[in-house]
C-alpha cells in the first residue's frame, strides 16, 4: 500500500471509530447486559401495569428506564460514574486494542489560526520540542516515524508509528506499528475556539505499555500519568505558539547549596 | 552575585548565589540599581504563603540597567531593548502575546507559570507568575540581588525617563499602580466618599488615587500612628486609629448614616486587630483551620454603603472564614479584587510622576546596601509604626 492508500484508507477508519467515541450518548453497555435490561425492563412494564397503583406505576416507570438502556445500549448511571461495560471495540489495526491500556483526553483553547497549530504539529521534528515524555521524533517521509519516549525511572521505549490519517488544518491520526515497546494510537483535532479565541487544540489517545494498566498505575505514583503528561504537553505547545517559548525556571540562581 | 534568600520563617539571609544566566529567547538581565521590600514580602516572611524553598531569592519591586539581551527580545523588527537601557519591572511576568495580556489583563498572563498545574490545583486556572514569589506563582528568582533574570523583557522591561531617579520611578513596580488600581477598581464617582483600610505604601497611594479620579473625601484606618500622620500630611484623608474609634460606627455618622460610596482592603490576609472575630481567625489560624485573617475585608463589607464597591488590593492567597456574604448580597455590593495589571499603568503613571503630579518617594523611611536586606526585613516587620517602605542599594 503506498503512503498515499495508507492515508486514505486510515482517514476513513479514523472517522468510524475515532469521532465515533467522542460521541456523548455511546453505547458503554456491554450485549449481554444489554439482553437483559430489555427482558427485564419489558417484564416490569407488562407487571407493573397490571398490577396498577402507585407502586406499579413506579415499576413500570423503572421497566422502561431499563428497556430504553438495553436498547440504545446507552447508560447514563454508568457514564456518571466513569463505568464502561461495552465490548472492545477493534482500533484502526489494533494498534491497542480497546479495554487495554489507558485512555487520555485534554484540550487546550491556543490563541492561534487552526492551520498554524496543526502545520507546526504536522511537522515531526517539532513534536519533541514540547512533548516533555518524548525524546526524539524522526521521520523519512512525513509519515512514518520512528519514536524514542522516556518513561519513568528513566526508562526509555522506542517505536514506529505512521499517520493513518490527516486532513490538513483539521486532524491528524497516528499509531504505533506491530512490535512497538509502547504501544499507542491518537488523533489530535485543530477547530476554530468559540468567539474568536484562535484554535481548540483536543487530543484523544491510548496508550498501551508493557505491563499494561499496572505499569500505568505505578508511573501514576511517579508523577508520570499519561493525564497530566498529555495536558502539560498541550500547555506547552500553546506557550510555544503564543509566548514563542517555554516558561523555565530551570538553570536560574537559587541560594541552595 | 549577592542576592536575599528566603530559609524559613523570619529567615532571610544575603548570601553568595550563581549570578543569572539568559534561558530563554526573550530574557534578559538587568543590572538591579534599586530594590524595594514589599508589605507583601512580608507575607513570605511571616510563612504566609505556601510552596517557598530555603534558597528562593525574593524581591518584586526592582529596577536596574539592561546588561543582557536574548536574541527574541528584539526579534519582530521592531527594536523594543537596548544593553544599557534603563528599565522598571512589573512585579507580574506577562508573556505580552496571550488573550488575557492582549486584553491588558497582565497579572493573569496564561503562559508564564511554570509551576502551573501546581496553581491550578489550588485556584482552578493559573495567574501569570511573579517574582520572588513562591513556587505557586512560578519559582520566578527575585530582584532583591545585584542581577535578576527579566523573562518576556520586551513586554515586562519598561523604559523609565534618564530625568526621573530612582526614587522616583521604583513604585511603578508595584505599589503605586496596585494603589491606583485599587481607587480605579473603588469605581469612584465625583464627590464621593472612600474608606481605605491600612495605611501602607499601598493604601497611602489609594488614597492619593481615589482624590485623582474625583473622591471628595478619603478616610484611612489604621492603628500605628505615623502612617496615620502621612495619610493625614502626605495624602490629605482623614486618618481614624481603629483602636481609638469603632470604625464602623465612626463611618456611619461621618456620612450622615449612608456609609461610604466605596471601601478599599489594603491589609490583606495578616489583618490585626482584637475583635471577636479577629480573636477567632487567630484561634483558627493558629490551629490550621483557616487561612487568611479576614477582619478587614468583613468590616469593609459591612461598612459599605447600599449598592457601594468593595476593593480589594490587600493579598489573600488561601480560604477564609465567616465571610459575611449575606450583608455583600442584600445591600448589592460590588467586589472587584486581583493582582495588579502593572503592565496597563506603567505609561499614565510616569507621565503623572513627570508631570509631578504624583510623588512617590515620601513614602521612604529607610535606605540600606543590599548586604543589609535581613535587617531591613526585621525592621520592617517589627517597627511598622517608623519603618514604612525600605529601599535597598546593591
Amino acid at each position: 500500500m503506498t503512503s498515499a492508500e495508507s492515508i486514505r484508507h486510515g482517514q476513513q477508519a479514523g472517522r468510524e471509530v475515532w469521532q465515533g467515541r467522542a460521541h456523548p450518548r455511546r453505547v458503554n453497555v456491554g450485549e449481554t447486559e444489554r439482553l437483559v435490561s430489555q427482558v427485564g425492563g419489558g417484564a416490569l412494564i407488562v407487571v407493573g401495569l397490571a398490577r396498577g397503583g402507585l407502586k406499579g406505576l413506579l415499576a413500570a416507570g423503572m421497566g422502561a428506564a431499563l428497556l430504553a438502556r438495553g436498547t440504545t445500549g446507552h447508560c447514563s448511571l454508568y457514564e456518571a460514574i466513569g463505568m464502561d461495560t461495552a465490548e472492545p471495540e477493534q482500533g484502526p489495526y489494533g494498534a491497542v486494542p480497546a479495554q487495554q491500556g489507558v485512555r487520555v483526553e485534554e484540550s487546550i483553547i491556543i490563541d492561534r489560526a487552526p492551520d498554524d497549530i496543526y502545520l507546526f504539529w504536522r511537522d515531526h521534528a517539532n513534536l519533541s520540542k514540547f512533548m516533555t515524555d518524548v525524546v526524539e521524533v524522526t521521520s523519512a517521509d512525513g509519515v512514518h516515524s520512528h519514536w524514542v519516549v522516556g518513561g519513568p525511572m528513566g526508562l526509555t521505549l522506542e517505536y514506529d508509528a505512521e499517520i493513518h490519517n490527516d486532513e490538513p488544518g483539521r486532524l491528524i491520526s497516528w499509531r504505533s506499528l506491530p512490535g512497538a515497546q509502547l504501544a499507542t494510537a491518537g488523533t489530535v483535532r485543530f477547530s476554530p475556539a468559540a468567539g474568536g479565541r484562535g484554535a481548540e487544540v483536543r487530543v484523544n489517545q491510548k496508550f498501551d505499555p508493557p505491563g499494561g494498566k499496572l505499569t500505568v498505575g505505578l508511573a501514576k505514583l511517579l508523577g508520570h500519568d499519561p493525564t497530566s503528561v498529555t495536558r502539560e504537553n498541550l500547555r506547552r505547545l500553546k506557550q510555544l505558539m503564543e509566548a514563542g517559548e517555554i516558561a523555565t525556571i530551570s538553570g536560574q540562581p537559587s541560594g541552595r547549596a | 552575585m549577592k542576592a536575599l534568600c528566603w530559609y524559613g520563617k523570619q529567615d532571610v539571609r544575603v548570601v553568595n548565589v550563581p549570578d543569572p544566566k539568559i534561558l530563554n529567547p526573550r530574557d534578559a538581565i538587568i543590572r538591579v540599581t534599586s530594590t524595594a521590600i514589599c508589605g507583601s514580602d512580608l507575607h513570605l516572611y511571616d510563612g504566609y504563603i505556601p510552596t517557598m524553598q530555603p534558597g528562593d531569592v525574593l524581591g518584586h519591586e526592582f529596577m536596574g540597567e539592561v546588561v543582557e539581551l536574548g536574541p527574541g527580545v528584539n526579534a519582530d523588527g521592531c527594536p523594543k531593548l537596548a544593553v544599557g537601557d534603563r528599565v522598571v519591572v512589573p512585579f507580574p511576568i506577562a508573556c505580552g502575546r496571550c488573550s488575557f495580556c492582549k486584553g491588558d489583563q497582565f497579572s493573569l498572563c496564561d503562559n508564564s507559570n511554570p509551576n502551573a498545574s501546581l496553581t491550578e490545583t489550588a485556584y482552578g486556572y493559573t495567574p501569570a507568575g511573579i517574582f520572588g514569589y513562591s513556587h505557586l506563582m512560578g519559582g520566578y528568582a527575585g530582584g532583591q540581588a545585584e542581577y535578576v533574570r527579566v523573562p518576556y523583557a520586551d513586554t515586562g522591561a519598561f523604559k523609565v525617563p534618564d530625568a526621573l531617579t530612582d526614587e522616583q520611578v521604583l513604585f511603578l513596580t508595584d505599589i503605586l499602580p496596585t494603589g491606583y488600581q485599587a481607587a480605579e477598581n473603588a469605581g469612584i464617582n465625583p464627590g464621593d466618599t472612600v474608606a481605605v483600610w491600612g495605611c501602607g505604601p499601598v493604601g497611602l497611594f489609594a488614597i492619593k488615587s481615589a482624590y485623582l479620579l474625583g473622591a471628595g473625601r478619603v478616610i484611612a484606618i489604621d492603628h500605628y500612628e505615623s502612617r496615620l500622620r502621612m495619610a493625614r500630611e502626605h495624602c490629605g484623608a482623614d486618618a481614624i486609629n481603629y483602636q481609638e474609634v469603632d470604625v464602623f460606627w465612626y463611618l456611619k455618622d461621618t456620612t450622615g448614616g449612608r456609609g461610604p460610596d466605596a471601601c478599599i482592603d489594603a491589609v490583606g490576609l495578616e489583618a490585626h486587630g482584637h475583635s471577636v472575630d479577629a480573636l477567632y481567625d487567630y484561634a483558627k489560624a493558629a490551629m490550621y483551620l483557616t487561612t487568611d485573617r479576614a477582619r478587614v475585608l468583613r468590616q469593609a463589607i459591612t461598612s459599605c454603603r447600599k449598592g457601594g464597591t468593595v476593593s480589594i488590593p490587600g493579598v489573600y492567597g488561601g480560604l477564609v472564614d465567616k465571610f459575611p456574604i449575606g450583608a455583600a448580597f442584600n445591600k448589592g455590593l460590588t467586589l472587584k479584587m486581583g493582582q495588579t495589571h502593572v503592565h496597563r499603568y506603567l505609561r499614565p503613571l510616569t507621565d503623572r510622576i513627570e508631570k509631578g503630579e504624583i510623588d512617590t518617594t515620601f513614602l521612604i523611611t529607610h535606605r540600606l546596601p543590599l548586604s543589609s536586606a535581613a535587617e531591613g526585613y526585621s525592621t520592617f516587620r517589627h517597627q511598622p509604626d517608623e519603618c514604612v517602605k525600605v529601599v535597598l542599594s546593591p
